[in-house]
């Protein structure tokens, strides 16, 4: 089991986002997570991956050890990787500076050798060729300017070079048009292997038909809610539980 | 108005006036009076307001005296850089022929020690030299100063390379404290071309004070481009003036860099007195621990269809204190005016502390002025970001401060200096912030 989520509560203020969340992932598969706006999806992604504007209780285990008593830096040399929703953008920070001081630190904490400028972008190109990434986005502030696409592109280019134990995927595949969204899949693919595990989180099923997942779960109101094989999701676009109507009710499997 | 009188510098003895030409001894002298009578900037000083003078004043200051500096040509290229043009090099403030190099400069040039330009002039032709005494400093400088640079260029004349002036304090470390009064004057001649750098460093943690006046004395048409990058020792204190005058069609760009010292404060007067003149004023200060840089700007629009721009930011940590002061002035008649000012700042820490005050005058019409202030901290979002992809906390943070301060260093048009700075920012910037800031510069350069 690469992850094991045991009971994740999570706060702001007196606001309580994640109200016990039960979850595990094993390693080299690929999970999803469904569920309405608002539900807690990017607060659950953020928490475990450090994100420290959160009071949080329970018991994260990442390859049986703790997670939650590390710092964001300290996941990442776990093998926890995060694709961000909104990736930030980062003016005057060199994209492909940034990149390799991100695998050269990674790298230096698994005890390998730093990769010179040269090394790091023969390598790097091999990556950007994978998520048909544009070559002058490199040489360009980190997200800066780019359009929603480039920014995403961007994520997965991160996740291809920095080679995560367990990538989480937050909302991927929104604004992509469907050209980039096959390309994003297809590299996403290409980045799956039985060292690697991903958990896909999304509202919408179309992600699914491009990178399949072993299992779905659902969450609403901070709480996984039901979990199933692959065909959930398509019973839930079905049913239109992802309508966004706030007293909605799921047909819910088991609740706590 | 509460001037500062007792002091120590105002009381301080003229030098020996040895071959001194007279009217040279006399304005020095009617300097110091002028001083003596007016005295110092008090609280009340909208100008000095936030620059606590206190200490300085109290200080019993003992004119700079020449002397063998161990300071080697090699060591300051490692200091200051080596631009590849000529270099005058003064050493408290007294011209050091040894270190400098002045092969470089061009035939038609005049390139030279102020002293040895003013011991051949007659009075006639230095008085626009030494305007009236208006200002507590540049009073003092005229009465003290030792010497400096004196760089003339002829008419429709390029200076292919910048001309390199350096200013450095040397001493024992437990002399007196010293008072260095470098003064240097640049005149650029119709249509001709330049770009000059001062460079002020101190070789030793020894209590001086560097009160600095530069005039940059434009012709029609001309173009230079000036740099004073102060990178003195945490003991020094640095005082800077320079003064700029610009006829019709002229360009001026500076760009004030502050790093060291304990207290420092670069004043810059512009005056655009001819019809489209053009004036970039840029700067950096990076102040840390209980450093004081201030930066104090004046642009005054007296002719029509001027343009100005000024960018200065600043990134501060520790306990220091910074202060951006920008007075833009547009003179009735001054019509068509194009005024823009920017201040940037970043602050690192909850101790440190920026004033900015930004000053517009608008007295004509059909004007363009704007200008805008920015006080901010790193955005924990992006130390995040950079933290997830395993960035320990202090690389994010100094990575996100170097992009900050990186716009500035863009600006930087000769590569060797640029090189210099980009090094020298980015050692201020990794120092942990609760190290004393004790950077002795030869201890530096004998690590080598
Ligand atoms: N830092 C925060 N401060 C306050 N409220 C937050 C914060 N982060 C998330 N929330 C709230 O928590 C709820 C869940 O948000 P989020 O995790 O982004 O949902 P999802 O990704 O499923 O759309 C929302 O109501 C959101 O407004
Ligand atoms: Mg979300």
């Amino acid at each position: 089991m690469i992850l094991k989520i045991e009971n994740l509560r999570a706060k702001v203020g007196d606001k309580e986002i994640l109200r016990g969340v039960n979850l595990e992932l094993p390693l080299g598969q690929v999970h999803a997570i469904m569920g309405p706006n608002g539900s807690g999806k990017s607060t659950l992604a953020q928490v475990l991956a450090g994100r420290e504007e959160y009071t949080v209780t329970g018991r994260v285990l990442f390859d049986g050890e703790d997670l939650l008593t590390q710092t964001p830096e300290a996941r990442a040399f776990m093998g926890l990787f995060l694709a961000f929703q909104y990736p930030v953008e980062l003016p005057g920070v060199g994209n492909l500076y940034f990149l390799r001081t991100a695998l050269n630190s990674v790298r230096k904490q698994r005890g390998l050798e730093a990769l010179d400028a040269v090394d790091f972008l023969a390598f790097a190109q091999k990556r950007m060729d994978l998520v048909e990434m544009d070559r002058s986005l490199m040489s360009r502030s980190v997200n800066e300017g780019f359009s929603g696409g480039e920014k995403k592109r961007n994520e997965i280019l991160q996740l291809a070079i920095l080679e995560p134990k367990l990538a989480i995927l937050d909302e991927t595949d929104s604004g992509l048009d469907i050209d980039a969204l096959r390309t994003v899949a297809k590299a996403v693919n290409a980045l799956r292997g039985p060292d690697r595990t991903l958990l896909l989180i999304t509202h919408y099923q179309r992600l699914l038909d491009y990178i399949v997942p072993d299992q779905v779960h659902v969450m609403t109101e901070g709480q996984i809610v039901r979990s199933g094989g692959k065909d959930l999701a398509l019973e839930l676009e079905h049913d239109g539980y992802l309508a966004d109507a706030p007293d909605h009710t799921l047909p819910v499997g088991g609740t706590p | 108005m509460s001037p500062n009188r007792a002091t120590g510098l105002a009381q301080i003895a003229l030098p020996e006036p040895a071959g001194q030409p007279t009217w040279l001894q006399r304005m020095r002298r009617s300097a110091l009076d002028w001083v003596a009578e007016n005295g110092f900037p008090g609280h009340d000083d909208e100008d000095w307001k936030y620059t606590r003078l206190g200490p300085l004043l109290a200080i019993p200051f003992e004119l700079a005296q020449p002397i063998d500096s161990s300071l080697t040509a090699s060591a300051l290229d490692v200091l200051v850089g080596n631009c590849g043009g000529p270099r005058l090099v003064f050493v408290n403030g007294h011209f050091n022929p040894q270190l400098s190099s002045l092969t470089e400069i061009p035939k038609n040039i005049r390139a030279t020690s102020l002293r040895t330009h003013l011991h051949q002039t007659e009075e006639s032709g230095a008085s626009r030299l030494f305007p009236p005494p208006q200002n507590s400093f540049v009073a003092l400088n005229s009465a003290f100063s030792e010497d400096g640079a004196y760089i003339e260029v002829p008419p429709h004349t390029t200076v292919e390379r910048p001309i390199h002036l350096v200013f450095v304090t040397d001493g024992p470390a437990d002399a007196a404290p010293i008072l260095a009064s470098p003064r240097s004057v640049i005149i650029a001649e119709a249509n001709s071309r330049l770009t000059v750098i001062e460079s002020y460093v101190g070789l030793r943690p020894q209590v001086s004070l560097t009160n600095a006046f530069t005039q940059v004395i434009l012709e029609a048409g001309a173009n230079v481009e000036h740099y004073t990058l102060q990178n003195e020792p945490a003991t020094a204190m640095h005082l800077g003036m320079l003064a700029v005058h610009q006829p019709a069609a002229s360009e001026f760009s500076s760009y004030a860099l502050s790093l060291g010292a304990s207290l420092a404060r670069q004043e810059i007067r512009v005056a655009l007195a001819g019809e489209g003149a053009q004036t970039q004023l840029r700067g950096l200060y990076m102040p840390r621990g209980r450093q004081h840089h201030g930066h104090v700007t004046s642009i005054d629009h007296q002719a029509p269809g001027c343009t100005s721009r000024e960018l200065y930011k600043g990134v501060l940590d520790g306990q220091s204190r910074g202060v951006f002061k920008g007075k833009v002035v547009v003179r009735p008649g001054a019509d068509r005016t194009d005024a823009n000012q920017s201040n940037k700042n970043l602050l690192l820490s909850e101790g440190a502390e920026i004033d900015t005050r930004p000053q517009l005058e608008i007295l004509a019409d059909d004007v363009k002025c704007t200008h805008g202030a920015a006080v901010g901290q790193l955005d924990e979002e992006a130390v995040f970001y950079l933290r997830s992809r395993g960035i320990g906390q202090k690389a994010a943070r100094d990575m996100l401060t170097y992009a900050f301060v990186s716009e500035m260093l863009g600006l930087i048009t000769i590569p060797e200096l640029k090189t210099l700075i980009e090094h020298a920012v980015a050692q201020q910037l990794e120092a942990d912030s609760t190290d004393d800031r004790e950077k002795t510069l030869a201890g530096e350069i004998r690590s080598r």
